[in-house]
């Protein structure tokens, strides 16, 4: 099986929001070695100029998560879970996520590539506020490893 | 704590070393961040699941990886939220043995300015031995 080529430009349904958490906020920011105060207390955090703690800049992937769920159960992907790579990942900040935030992610499957018997599909998550007001953009590309 | 002070564009030059790191990952280090992410893929925490999929070992997460590779710069910077965009492309995984632990260093280099955005790029090397695990890792940092 190999991933459907259509799947190229298909936009899904936005994923539930996520509310951001201070405590996971704070959890995540320990378990990725952050000693940044801005991560961890929120007197700090607020004396910086944020509501509340902020999130390190990988926590988006736990936002992003959801929408790769999505990309990984749609019938018609072809993509078998148990050959996908992660090769590459990037976040685009319009601003930080902040605790308190609820976050809104969906996802565009921008390319779907060919490669030597591997298919690479980039997946494009857009992240917004409660206000609709952009967040963050997480971009992966799954390296689909083809049959041997 | 020392008072952190933001670095000025003006101040740097491309090649400088602004910040370095050494991150010991053990398999505490691997279950925390399974947890505080949601991550429960056994092949980082179970060696006869990884086995069992053709790989040598548990490996660290990948995004674990570059969770803390960007910490060094984040501490440069002063806040986190001075981080604009980061990137990495994966290219060897971190094998972290059961009874001891895996050491991935980091170097961040300023790697290129852009002074009427108000943008460094700053690039990371990031290598466990002698082997460079993760590539095109570059963070762009607003700083005044």
């Amino acid at each position: 099986m190999s991933v459907n080529p259509e799947l190229q430009g298909r936009v899904f349904p936005p994923v539930a929001p996520y509310l951001v958490g201070r405590e996971k906020v704070r959890e995540f920011a320990r378990a990725v070695f952050a000693t940044s105060p801005i991560n961890l207390d929120p007197e700090a955090a607020r004396a910086a100029g944020y509501a509340d703690v902020v999130a390190p800049p990988t926590f988006a992937v736990v936002v992003q998560e959801a929408t790769l769920a999505q990309l990984l159960a749609e019938p018609d992907a072809g993509i078998d879970f148990t050959r996908v790579v992660h090769g590459d990942q990037r976040f685009s900040f319009t601003r930080p996520i902040v605790a308190g935030d609820e976050l809104t992610a969906t996802l565009l499957v921008a390319t779907v590539k060919s490669l030597g018997g591997h298919s690479m599909v980039t997946a494009v998550s857009t992240i917004v506020d409660a206000s609709g007001a952009h967040v963050v953009t997480a971009t992966s590309t799954l390296v689909v490893r083809g049959d041997e | 704590m020392t008072t952190i002070s933001t670095p000025r564009l003006a101040d740097l030059t491309v090649g400088d070393v602004v910040a370095e790191g050494a991150f010991p990952l053990t398999r505490d280090s691997l279950v925390h961040y399974a947890g505080a992410s949601g991550d429960f893929n056994p092949i980082h925490y179970r060696d006869d699941v990884a086995v069992s999929v053709g790989l040598p070992g548990v490996l660290a997460h990948g995004m674990l990886t570059m969770g803390f590779a960007v910490q060094p710069v984040v501490d440069w910077a002063g806040d986190p939220g001075r981080i604009v965009d980061y990137q990495v492309r994966f290219t060897r995984p971190v094998l972290v043995p059961a009874d001891g632990e895996a050491v991935v260093t980091v170097v961040a280099r300023v790697g290129a300015l852009d002074l009427d955005a108000g943008i460094a790029r700053i690039d990371l090397t990031v290598s466990s031995g002698e082997v460079t695990v993760l590539g095109k890792a570059q963070a762009r940092v607003h700083l005044v």
